[in-house]
């Protein structure tokens, strides 16, 4: 806790003094005392709800797709198994801007090919894009963590007649989520970076509206290193949420 | 007494890849029969009694428990229905507290009201002697009371037969005979039973038919008797004159 309110600290320290040195910054561009400034910075700062709700969106999509491809990836049947460790496979393999580029300009067609008609608009594109391209690594997460429980809780749970959906509802992922939640809150954080790949597809986050104040202002450095304090400002507060939980649900283990 | 056996194993075989497991197991068990079962480690005696219950599956032979032959995924879950395991490591839910992880099956599998599994939890919990820890985590107990939940838990789906997978050998010596106790009681109530054990003192005093297992064979079986005073075979000689040194 200490170590990030000086690391905050510093940050903030070093950004002051580089405005000091006369010439090289123009914070005019974002000072809120200045009606342009103020008005800049409103602009940039109300991205933030566009990046917050398409990374919850995006989060939520790929923990539900996770769960859905980790469970059958776990069957004792090859067959069942396959599928799962497929896709996984081949959804790892796909760099995010690509998909981004394939799902946004590609997906439409494939679909009207289809007889489906539908737009997928900016933020469904980078919803879905991000959804699926981390759903790999979520469904991974699971694994490991469902496995890292001992054989014979199932075992237990099948000789008190638990099926296999009662099982895992009842004993298996109560204990495993506390060792599934430090490295989900993990991929949370890279989606939160990664939802800055939507400002190419034209989606209105962050990223996007740095973009254009600075075709406009043509300040760069001000802007992008606000650009920057917004992410590490959003991430801080995921960061400190997660903490708190894990405290609640007895994630550190060593403490025990 | 409904038809014949509790339990009928038939020419059983079991393979890890080339290791052969378990080589032709005939082995009937009878209503109200307790079998202690020993034999060296690695001798396929865990192995047997997990494929009673389907934990293990098997590659030859035939099952029968209480009457219902194993063969499909209802067979099993019928055959389960009837028989408890007691393991080596307890296995209690850690999670959950005394009480939740006597109720869980009763509730979730059986459909039980929470009042009534509460009500049977409790006195289960009576008759294995420790009511007033219903409400702590597993871990806020020491191993021979985990045990003795793990039995009560068992018990809670009320089984016909009770299969006990070394039940005393990761509890501390001060601690075994608090959980055998509670097993001779078992036994003395007339629940059919197989325990896997190296307890002797206990198969001396509870058991009807000793077995005594090595290779993945039965090599000798009789009774406790027979089997401390004159084992026939060899190897039966070397295992006891090991195990009874001390």
């Amino acid at each position: 806790m200490k170590l990030r309110t000086a690391f905050i600290v510093l940050s903030c320290v070093a950004l002051a003094g580089c405005a000091a040195t006369p010439g090289t910054w123009g914070w005019y561009v974002i000072d809120p005392r200045t009606p342009n400034g103020y008005n800049n910075i409103r602009f940039l700062i109300n991205g933030m709800g566009a990046t917050i709700v398409l990374s919850l969106v995006a989060a939520a999509m790929s923990m539900t797709i996770g769960m859905l491809v980790a469970l059958p990836g776990m069957s004792a049947n090859r067959w069942i198994r396959l599928p799962s460790r497929v896709y996984i496979e081949f959804v790892r393999a796909i760099p995010l801007l690509p998909m981004l580029f394939w799902v946004f300009y590609g997906l439409p067609v494939v679909l009207k090919s289809m007889g489906i008609s539908v737009s997928i608009d900016a933020f469904w594109g980078a919803v879905i894009t991000l959804a699926i391209s981390d759903s790999a690594f979520t469904a991974e997460i699971y694994r490991s963590g469902i496995q890292s429980i001992n054989k014979g809780q199932t075992e237990a749970a099948k000789t008190v007649g638990l099926n296999y959906r009662q099982t895992m509802r009842y004993v298996i992922l109560p204990q495993a989520i506390k060792r599934i939640l430090p490295p989900l809150a993990n991929q949370f954080i890279y989606i939160v970076k990664m939802s800055a790949f939507a400002s190419v597809i034209g989606m209105q986050e962050l990223t996007r509206r740095a973009n254009e104040l600075v075709v406009t202002e043509y300040r760069p450095l001000e802007i992008y290193s606000l650009l920057i304090l917004e992410y590490l400002v959003l991430v801080l507060i995921i960061s400190f949420f997660v903490r708190w939980l894990e405290r609640k649900m007895g994630s550190d283990e060593s403490k025990v | 007494m409904p038809h014949g056996n509790a339990i009928e194993i038939s020419g059983l075989n079991k393979w890890y890849d080339d290791y052969h497991a378990l080589k032709d197991i005939e082995l009937n068990v009878k209503h109200g029969e307790r079998i202690v079962v020993c034999g060296p480690s690695g001798s396929g005696k865990s192995t047997l009694i997990r494929c009673v219950n389907s934990l293990e599956s098997h590659d030859s032979g035939s099952i029968t428990v209480d009457g219902i032959l194993m063969k499909d995924e209802a067979s099993i879950n019928s055959i389960r229905a009837e028989v408890g395991m007691v393991f080596q490591q307890f296995n209690l839910f850690p999670h959950l507290t005394i009480l939740q992880n006597l109720t869980l099956g009763p509730m979730k599998a059986r459909g039980m009201s929470r009042k009534d599994a509460e009500k049977r939890a409790m006195s289960l919990l009576e008759r294995v002697r420790i009511p007033d820890q219903a409400h702590k985590k597993p871990s806020g107990l020491s191993g021979g009371q985990q045990q003795r939940v793990a039995i009560a838990r068992s018990l809670c789906m009320e089984p016909k037969i009770m299969l006990f997978d070394e039940p005393t050998s990761a509890l501390d010596p001060e601690m075994i005979s608090e959980v055998l106790d509670v097993i001779v009681d078992l036994a003395e109530d007339g629940m059919t039973m197989i325990v896997v054990t190296h307890e002797m003192g206990f198969a001396r005093r509870a058991a009807d038919r000793m077995i005594f297992m090595d290779h993945g064979e039965i090599i000798e079986t009789g009774t406790p008797e027979q089997f401390f005073e004159a084992p026939k075979t060899e190897r039966c000689k070397q295992f006891l004159a090991q195990i009874l040194q001390h």
